[in-house]
């Protein structure tokens, strides 16, 4: 070591040769570190273990529980059907205002949740610009139903989905779909046998991304779909309103969540925890609800 | 003719302009530089590219009209392709990918396995059968793709480098068995490649592309005796000059000036000397042998046997003298050299 970087390397670098952190960034890290550490530690601490099943049990809860998974997997489906084609023209097809048409379809992961619901609520709502007919000629109305939490959870999770998929997309060899082809495939044959499972953990990924954004959303739902026990009232939304009522209940329905999230976190690793461009498809943030 | 293609593409920068007729268990090879189009021209044939101009047929069907606007897709071709680096699908196994094709046209699971692997046990792979391709070596690799591509039983057999992926060590041995399966497709087949020794071993007949044109076809035979461009004369290692002919004396556009001795017509002429036929002296040759030039010594390669003297200066050669010339004339890059050569020894043909 000393041979390659004599004098004053030798004495900044560790053994193994990687350089030590200033004191100043490890304290300021340290910072950081405690103020994502505190507030789970706050939970698990004051959580009221010994009464966990009870309140789990609850009717309300075990309703939201329900409901929430219903919900937040219909979502993740709905997103499958419509965002991976969506993936693939934003990936594969060329044409003049690609960029404007991703820009729009993916900023519900930056716009306020709380938005995205006044959005819906004035586009697809009664008295909306096409909730309006849909009621007039249907009778259907999306707002205060459980369909309306599904369109809520899915116009803020489809783009997590749409483009943890379309980075994969790029990356895949195109002259793999010609070869494909070339076999007799037809193209739809070849994207069900050759695209799709080419690109399987990320689509995975995307998936898992998808539903935990889903299962998560609380300011679309809330606006939107309001908050109705049994039918639009899910996990995040009854963690909420218990915060004043029912502090223990808050407290183990936030538990259940963070297991969710922490689930995900260790199921995603090799994407989240990994180094360079593989982490790159899941390192994009989206606003919280 | 099976095949019978005249194809026009704008592509980039590449002008696609080629007329191509291949028969029935002919095989012929597209000889080119990098970017001559030899892949797209394979693009074209196998369906993945529709052609600007032109037209395409297989045993007498249109595969492809760019004036009646007729185009058979890719998978409705029944056109076999062995693509370059292969393009195994890497989720299935060496079978499954060879029974792919089977099942993409609908033939049952069981015959789809049942007919691949009497293919991989033809190519010699059977115990490969539940390997993924990243666990096969490169020569297994082609196997494989070849297999992936017979097993259809297509009308015509398209190979794009098929070997260049391969090491020196097993080329020799996946060539020759590559030969024996095309001699038994009973199909036109085209094989692209840039190494003459595989179109050498491999094929009947052989078209020379460059920037998208046929530049020159024949056997091998006859395309090297005469070579047309410095592409295929750099193909097999012989000096080309290009200029114009009058009364036997072929004048460069670099201003230099070689003899020759053959009777081709006045105008627009290729000269071929072969790189033995030069001499090389330190001095200025006494005498008066009509083609003299001083030259630059570029380069000096040494081989076993031969040495390869790259010159420099009006004309541009490769000399290839024996080890003792070389330490006789004792010269080195940089150094100044006289090459002469006999015109006798200078082939002619016409531009």
């Amino acid at each position: 070591m000393s041979a390659i970087y004599p004098g004053r390397s030798t004495r900044r670098r560790t053994r193994r040769g990687r350089s030590r952190p200033p004191v100043a960034a490890v304290l300021l890290a340290s910072v950081a570190v405690l103020f994502f550490a505190l507030p789970l530690l706050g939970i698990v601490i004051r959580a009221p273990w010994r009464s966990v099943w009870h309140i789990v049990n609850a009717s309300e809860v075990r309703q939201a529980v329900w409901l929430s998974l219903k919900c937040s997997l219909t979502a993740t489906s709905l997103s499958f059907v419509f965002g991976i084609p969506l993936a693939w023209v934003l990936a594969r097809a060329n044409f003049p205002g690609r960029g404007a048409v991703r820009a729009l379809c993916t900023m519900s992961m930056v716009l306020p949740p709380v938005v995205g619901g006044v959005a819906l609520f004035f586009s697809l709502g009664r008295k909306g610009l096409v909730g309006q007919y849909l009621y007039r000629w249907f009778g259907f109305m999306l707002p205060f139903t459980t369909w309306g939490v599904i369109v809520a959870q899915t116009f803020v999770a489809m783009p997590f989905l749409v483009l943890t998929v379309e980075a994969a997309l790029r990356q895949f060899d195109p002259r793999l779909d010609d070869a494909a082809r070339s076999l007799g495939g037809s193209p739809w044959y070849v994207f069900r046998r050759v695209t799709l499972p080419s690109i399987r953990p990320a689509l995975i990924a995307g998936l898992v991304l998808c539903w935990a954004r889903a299962l998560g959303e609380f300011g679309a739902t809330i606006t939107f779909a309001g908050n109705y026990p049994g039918t639009t009232q899910t996990m995040p939304v009854i963690t909420y309103l218990a915060i004043d009522t029912n502090p223990e209940q808050a407290l183990v329905l936030s538990l259940l969540l963070i297991a969710i999230s922490f689930a995900v976190l260790v199921g995603l690793r090799d994407r989240w925890l990994g180094t360079g461009a593989n982490a790159g498809a899941a390192s994009f943030g989206g606003a919280a609800s | 003719m099976s095949l019978n293609a005249s194809l026009g593409l704008q592509l980039g920068s590449l002008d696609l302009d080629a007329h191509i007729a291949v028969a029935d268990g002919e095989v012929v090879a597209v000889l080119g530089p990098n970017g001559a189009g030899k892949t797209t021209l394979l693009r074209c044939l196998a369906g993945l590219v529709a052609v600007d101009r032109g037209r395409i047929e297989l045993d007498g069907d249109v595969l492809d009209d760019a004036s009646s606007g007729a185009f058979v897709a890719a998978e409705a071709r029944h056109v076999g392709v062995v693509f370059q680096d292969y393009l195994l699908f890497a989720h299935l196994s060496a079978l499954e990918n060879v029974a792919f094709g089977l099942r993409a046209r609908g033939v049952g699971k069981a015959e789809a396995r049942g007919r691949a692997s009497d293919w991989l046990d033809r190519v010699g792979l059977t115990a490969h059968a539940r390997y993924r391709p990243q666990a096969l070596s490169g020569g297994q690799a082609q196997r494989v793709a070849l297999a992936r591509a017979l097993v259809t039983q297509p009308r015509m057999l398209l190979l794009d480098e098929p070997l260049a992926a391969l090491d020196v060590g097993t080329r020799g041995d996946v060539r020759r068995d590559l030969r024996k399966h095309l001699d038994s497709f009973g199909g036109a087949t085209l094989v692209v490649t840039h190494d003459p020794v595989d179109a050498y071993a491999l094929a009947d007949r052989v078209i020379v592309l460059e920037a998208g044109h046929i530049s020159q076809q024949g056997t091998l035979a006859e395309v090297t005796a005469q070579p047309r461009s410095r592409y295929v004369a750099e193909l097999v290692g012989v000096n080309l000059i290009a200029g114009t002919l009058r009364a036997g004396v072929l004048q460069t556009d670099d201003g230099a000036a070689v003899v020759t001795a053959g009777d081709t017509p006045d105008g627009a002429a290729l000269a071929v000397i072969r790189p033995q036929s030069i001499s090389l002296y330190r001095n200025a040759p006494e005498g008066s042998p009509r083609n003299a030039w001083q030259c630059t010594v570029a380069d000096l390669d040494q081989r076993s046997e031969r040495v390869r003297v790259l010159l420099g200066g009006p004309l541009r050669l490769v000399a290839e003298i024996t080890p003792a010339a070389l330490a006789a004339i004792d010269v080195r890059p940089g150094d100044e050299v006289w090459a002469t050569v006999k015109a006798s020894e200078i082939s002619t043909s016409a531009r």
